[in-house]
């Protein structure tokens, strides 16, 4: 069953085309990975779905709700709808067990001894429950990305969007991370992630897709994609990724 | 010398009589350096002449005008030799002639004695207009604030109003907005004011003054928290109004404590100004004793007093600005 629906979506930043008639759907339980250069778009279509930014033209239907700037639809989407981005944004001035619990409190009227009891299994399996009263300054990057993510899942999402959640982070802390997503997805989470890595793209994708200069160019199993590309960007595109994988 | 001109004329030229701007004004500083009392004048030839040496060399491409630069030094030399006598000179002379006039005016220790209590009972005053003013103007001030970056179509009036306000309150000299507040509002009649003490008139036109000041530091420090912290919390569900109290405030507050220590200062002195309401605050109770006994040492106390006051709290801004610095660099 569709769950999220993207259609002919067009979005400018002033005179900047930024996307152009994006068309995309997923389903639920689907894992699909936004691979293209940077600037080709990636993120914002990430935040247009979630509302961060206001989409000129088309439409976006998440579980049949319609994507608009209304506040109120805003605020009730969001429940379902989380984002984990690059720069993990967690809250400095609040602990790891406040950055996951906050949204439980105060969105869904969890009392705290609720929201802490929402918030433990998931500390308790990225194994910081542990570290649950420090600020995020005392967590390495990897540690802060995972609390980032279980603040995403506190709320219980019906889709999760990922906007390169690995680029900020030393290698050897990329795994710790993509472990954690690849668990998520065989547990049947919804997610639509952008990536640089295409290893995990062709490992968990059910589907991948090739965003080039603002348009959806490409879409296919991660088969089709990385042996078969069929469009002349997405060959440059891999051959640079995969060149650069060597150096 | 002869050097010099042989150098300065070049291979070519004819030689040249002309003295680099820089020089010039080395000397020109260096003979003013020379007046009775100046020392600052020799002190900047100092500076000036190694500049227009460097110059000189560097368009030249020689070593020259090297004579112009050895007389601006010794003259500026000798200037700051004539300057610093004189002023010892003078010093020596008002220690003989005019301190005790200097003592009668500002230090009498008899009227330091008399005077001390009746200052420190109208300090007192400026102490609790300066506590019940800042109370208030934190609270006014945020509000101001908020208003002015309140967002979409719902706020604009919001954001008008405190735009005004802020632009017209901080274009004021504070003085006028105390006269007009604290005067004016009186004589209007106006239900709400119309009981209002005078003192109480003092703290309002405070509170309204800081008010615009304070709302400034406010917007700065929540301008200041990076956007995506709001992305963030938007993102998890949190209304602008929850991301605003749990998520952007908190840590704007914690980067203006700084900037707002200064605005205490400003304002803790600033209750002087109130005397023009004609409150028996320190300033005044300090002007009538002055007016009585014909001195000014009244006001030499209450200057004492506020220096007190407002020392600690220069030192303490400092402490948590470096701490400030301290931690954004360090981590
Ligand atoms: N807030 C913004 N204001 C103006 N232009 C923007 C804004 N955000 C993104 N853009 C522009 O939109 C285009 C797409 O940017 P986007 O961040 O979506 O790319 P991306 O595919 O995520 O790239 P990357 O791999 O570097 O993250 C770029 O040209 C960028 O300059
Ligand atoms: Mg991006």
């Amino acid at each position: 069953m569709t769950f999220l629906e993207v259609r002919d979506v067009e979005k400018y930043f002033g005179t900047n085309h930024v996307l152009k008639g994006i068309t995309l759907d997923v389903d639920e339980h689907q894992v699909i990975c936004l691979i293209g250069a940077s600037g080709s778009g990636k993120s914002t279509l990430l935040r247009c779905i979630n509302g961060l930014e206001a989409i000129q033209a088309g439409s976006i239907t998440i579980d049949d709700l319609e994507v608009t700037q209304e506040e109120s639809r805003l605020n009730f989407l969001r429940r379902y709808v989380g984002i984990v981005f690059q720069s993990f944004n967690l809250f400095p001035h609040k602990t790891v067990l406040e950055n996951v619990t906050l949204a439980p409190r105060k969105v869904l009227m969890k009392s705290r001894e609720e929201a802490e009891a929402i918030a433990e299994p998931w500390l308790t399996r990225i194994g910081l429950w542990e570290k649950r009263n420090d600020y995020p300054d005392r967590l390495s990057g990897g540690q802060q990305q995972r609390v980032a993510i279980a603040r995403a899942l506190s709320m219980q999402p019906k889709l999760l969007l990922l906007d390169e959640i690995t680029s900020a982070l030393d290698p050897e802390l990329v795994g710790e991370v993509l472990t954690m997503v690849q668990e998520l997805a065989a547990e049947g989470m919804t997610m639509l992630l952008a990536t640089h890595e295409m290893g995990f793209a062709r490992d968990c994708a059910s589907s991948v897709v090739f965003l080039h200069q603002g348009v959806l160019l490409e879409q296919g199993t991660p088969d089709q994609i990385f042996t078969n590309p069929t469009c002349e960007p997405t060959q440059q595109f891999l051959k640079r990724v995969i060149e650069a994988k060597r150096i | 010398m002869n050097q010099i001109i042989g150098v300065e004329g070049g291979p070519t030229g004819p030689p040249s009589m002309r003295i680099h701007p820089r020089a010039r004004l080395a000397l020109g500083l260096s003979v003013l350096g020379c007046v009775p009392l100046l020392v600052l004048p020799g002190i900047a030839a100092f500076a000036v002449a190694s500049d227009a040496e460097r110059r000189i060399w560097a368009s030249e491409g020689a070593y020259t005008g090297h004579d112009q630069i050895r007389t601006a030094r010794r003259l500026a030399r000798i200037g700051i030799g004539i300057g610093l006598a004189t002023l010892v000179a003078f010093l020596i002379f008002t220690q003989r002639h005019g301190i005790g006039t200097v003592r009668e005016v500002f230090f009498k220790p008899e009227f330091l004695r008399g005077s001390f209590p009746k200052v420190l009972k109208g300090f007192w005053l400026n102490v609790q207009i300066f506590f019940i003013a800042e109370a208030l103007v934190l609270v006014w001030g945020l509000v101001l604030a908020i208003f002015r970056i309140a967002p979409g179509r719902l706020g604009a009036p919001l954001r008008w109003f405190a735009t005004a306000y802020i632009d017209i309150v901080r274009g004021l000299p504070a003085i006028l907005t105390i006269v007009l507040i604290g005067l004016g509002l009186p004589l209007v009649e106006l239900p709400l004011f119309k009981d209002f003490t005078d003192f109480q008139f003092a703290i309002l036109a405070l509170t309204i003054v800081y008010g615009a000041y304070v709302a400034e530091v406010y917007r700065s420090g929540i301008e200041g928290v990076h956007w995506s912290q709001t992305a963030a919390a938007r993102s998890l569900g949190l209304s602008y109004g929850q991301t605003m109290q749990h998520v952007i405030v908190p840590q704007a507050v914690r980067r203006i404590v700084p900037p707002l220590l200064n605005d205490w200062i400003g304002l803790q002195k600033d209750t002087a100004l109130v005397n023009v309401l004609g409150t028996l605050e320190g300033f005044n109770l300090a002007r009538n004793y002055n007016s009585n006994h014909s001195t000014l040492t009244a006001t030499t106390v209450l200057g004492f007093c506020y220096v007190v006051v407002t020392i600690p709290l220069a030192r303490l801004t400092d402490t948590l600005l470096k701490r400030d610095q301290r931690r954004t660099t360090g981590g």
